[in-house]
């Protein structure tokens, strides 16, 4: 009896631990998701880093076509668009471009913008200097505000990619900003 | 051997209690099965009472019967009471009764933990289908609660949705341990592994998968509730979440556990088959290994649920081949199932009758299973009534009517009677050609476009739709008869002998019908 009780205390304990690492594996999949989307650069999450130090290019004139999109979650009533919707860009060249925001409401309000590549294998070779993307942005009642983008073509991106497509889809983070704000942890990041 | 005498010395000397504290307090393994299997039957009716609200509304386009926002709710319900109410619970319960019995024990290992698992079943549900009549509605994002359908825009009942899942969670968890304790601690003296009946193997692998993938299910939810209401964002894209994660996470669940729905049904006909083909099971040790093929596959194909999400082609390759990967384990069964009954002296009593049309109507099922892994033609397929024949094809004449072998065979074991044969074959009948008359159209309708969980649709796929519904209602009214003869069979009847049926095998068919309360007290010498 007592061998028998003691070999079910051992399986009980060792199947309740299984379950409760499988419930940390659960949640440890958040930050895996994202280290695995970032490391092979699926899911068209753009890196936020700047370009490599001392970036030989390659081929001077190889030109690829960069559109820009701007899409408003739903409910979002911002006024969101880019400043030019089409650019043509040089392997390795800085490019300087903005997203126009304006804020129609009466109140405060403030919104993120979470970028994304197509293809999603062009990704890891948009490099961002600077994004808009980057910070939260607050905007007052009746604002209008220019936002900088500054980013750069790798040199290892992949010949056949001609055209890439990066959109920025603007979020209201009103609510988060606030309650973030209230209970004074770090301001919300991407 | 102090294992033995002391069983042996409390084993005799109490029956079951009077009255309702029996089936409350009680530490007894085929009470509590019975109070799994009754669950689970109670469950079922109230999901296929949804299922017909689904297919009355769906007899003719245009909203006639129930407003959208209801028809949501519906298929929403339906699809969670099936699958953790009625077909889960009634694996268990199944496996409450016949485990002990099949290795040779005395009882479940845990039995008290046994008691809470069951007793937590009643109040998750209760929970979850009172959110029916709250302010805003029950849950009616799908079954598979997709964020932010489930966060952003849920009613505000999501959160009794939450812990109700929770609370299942638990139940099967422990109902999981309690297995596999039984299993791998109680087995008769001589009753080593690859002796054991394939039942008892094909839970043992399902219990595993239980442990392993109801915890990621209690943590998607409990990032759900987080996600509600205290400010985080997992799968809120604003604060640096994803909703694709949500899918990630969910899927990761998800698969397991259509696998835990079907693993134990393999082990049902695994058992009756040889008994009417009058043969021992053909290949029992690829069976073993087969069933454990698929349930370590299972933990790496779930994205094949999300094909269109966006993936890049190498994770839909990889996912595609994996997929299709488990066919050949699940080919094995099959093969091995048809190789037992060939030139068996075959009869077909009830309980063949539905393992036999298990055998064919699953097959289909994994048949479209297999062209909706092919990623480039799931893009056409993906959310539409494909699917729906799919994944019906698969639980209904595949899980459901495992379940309902299982109890017209094991049913004269259980109550020491007979039930009543031609009306088991009557129920059969039309529960099988019910099936088909309600899921064999969806495929076409599904090729053709109709998506899923719409409440109208357009007016070509009509006489579709109205023979489905058709089916639907002659197979929801068979199982009245289903009932009947269960109630029939537990109040008399033709006594059944000990070995019930001619070919059957095992330690189960050693003891009496029915069983005494507490049954091998002494364990029984297994060769």
């Amino acid at each position: 009896m007592a061998e028998q009780t003691s070999s079910h205390r051992r399986l009980i304990i060792r199947l309740t631990l299984s379950c409760v690492l499988m419930f940390g594996f659960g949640f440890a999949l958040v930050p895996l998701y994202d280290v695995f989307c970032q490391v092979t650069g699926l899911n068209g999450k753009v890196l936020n880093n700047g370009p490599l130090q001392e970036t030989v290019v390659s081929d001077v004139n190889r030109r690829v076509k960069v559109q820009l999109i701007a899409v408003n979650n739903g409910g979002m009533p911002w006024g969101f668009r880019p400043s030019e919707s089409s650019l043509e860009v040089h392997i390795g060249e800085m490019k300087q471009t903005a997203y126009v925001a304006t804020n129609p409401t009466d109140r405060f309000m403030v919104a993120q913008a979470v970028p994304s590549v197509a293809p999603a294998e062009a990704a890891q070779y948009l490099r961002k200097v600077n994004c808009f993307c980057f910070d939260r942005q607050p905007l007052n009642a009746k604002e209008q505000r220019e936002m900088p983008l500054l980013f750069v073509l790798d040199d290892e991106l992949p010949v056949h990619i001609k055209t890439i497509t990066l959109s920025y889809t603007l979020f209201d983070i009103t609510p988060e900003d606030a309650l973030a704000a209230a209970s004074g942890s770090e301001e919300v990041q991407l | 051997m102090s294992t033995l005498e002391q069983t042996a010395s409390t084993g005799h000397h109490h029956g079951p209690a009077k009255g309702i504290t029996r089936w409350l307090y009680t530490t007894n393994h085929k009470d509590i099965g019975t109070m799994y299997l009754i669950f689970s039957l109670v469950m079922f009716m109230v999901g296929g009472c949804m299922a017909l609200t689904i297919r009355a509304e769906l007899f003719q386009p245009g909203l006639q019967l129930i407003q959208p926002e209801f028809f949501n709710q519906m298929t929403t319900m339906h699809g969670l009471i099936m699958v953790f109410g009625a077909v889960m619970p009634a694996f268990v319960g199944l496996a409450n009764w016949m485990v002990p019995m099949m290795v040779g024990a005395p009882d479940m290992a845990l039995p008290r933990m046994n008691n809470w698992s069951f007793w937590i079943l009643p109040f998750a549900f209760s929970m979850m289908l009172m959110t029916l009549f709250m302010e805003g509605g029950g849950p009616n994002f799908g079954w598979t609660f997709y964020a932010p359908l489930s966060t952003t825009y849920a009613p505000p009942s999501v959160t009794f949705f939450i812990f109700a899942v929770h609370m299942m969670g638990i139940s099967s968890i422990m109902g999981a341990i309690n297995i596999i304790a039984t299993i791998f601690n109680l087995r008769a003296p001589g009753m080593t592994f690859m002796k054991m009946p394939l039942f008892v193997w094909t839970w043992l692998i399902t219990a595993f998968l239980l442990i392993a993938v109801m915890p990621v299910l209690a943590g998607v939810v409990t990032m759900m509730l987080m996600d509600i209401h205290f400010g985080t964002s997992f799968f809120n894209a604003a604060g640096g979440g994803d909703p694709v994660l949500f899918q990630h996470v969910f899927w990761f669940f998800g698969h397991p556990e259509v696998y835990i729905m079907i693993l134990p049904a393999f082990g049902i006909v695994s058992e009756i088959i040889p008994t009417f083909a009058r043969k021992k099971l053909f290949g029992y040790t690829s069976m073993v290994y087969a069933t454990s093929s698929i349930a370590i596959l299972s933990f790496i194909v779930w994205a094949h649920h999300m094909f269109t999400v966006g993936m890049p082609l190498i994770g839909e390759l990889f996912f595609m081949f994996t997929t299709m990967l488990i066919a050949v384990p699940t080919g094995v069964k099959v093969f091995n199932w048809i190789a037992t009954m060939f030139r068996g002296s075959m009869t077909f009593e009830t309980p063949m009758l539905f393992a036999v049309a298990f055998v064919v109507l699953f097959t289909i099922g994994g048949f479209s299973g297999l062209m909706l892994a092919i990623a480039p033609v799931d893009f056409q397929y993906h959310d539409t009534y494909f699917v729906v024949a799919h994944f019906h094809y698969v639980l209904v004449p595949g899980a459901i009517f495992s379940i309902m072998a299982a109890t017209y065979y094991w049913l004269p074991k259980w109550t020491g009677n007979m039930y009543n044969e031609s009306m088991g074959k009557l129920h059969f009948w039309l529960s099988f050609i019910g099936v088909n008359i309600t899921f064999f159209p969806m495929h076409f309708i599904g090729l053709a476009g109709m998506p899923r969980r719409i409440p109208d649709y357009a007016l070509q796929f009509a006489d579709f739709n109205m023979v489905a519904s058709v089916g639907a209602f002659l197979f929801g009214f068979a199982q009245l008869l289903f009932i009947y003869n269960i109630v029939c069979c537990a109040r008399g009847g033709k006594k059944a002998t000990d070995r019930v049926w001619e070919g059957s095998h095992g330690l189960e068919w050693t003891l009496p019908s029915p069983p005494p309360y507490h049954s091998f007290t002494q364990p029984p010498k297994v060769d």
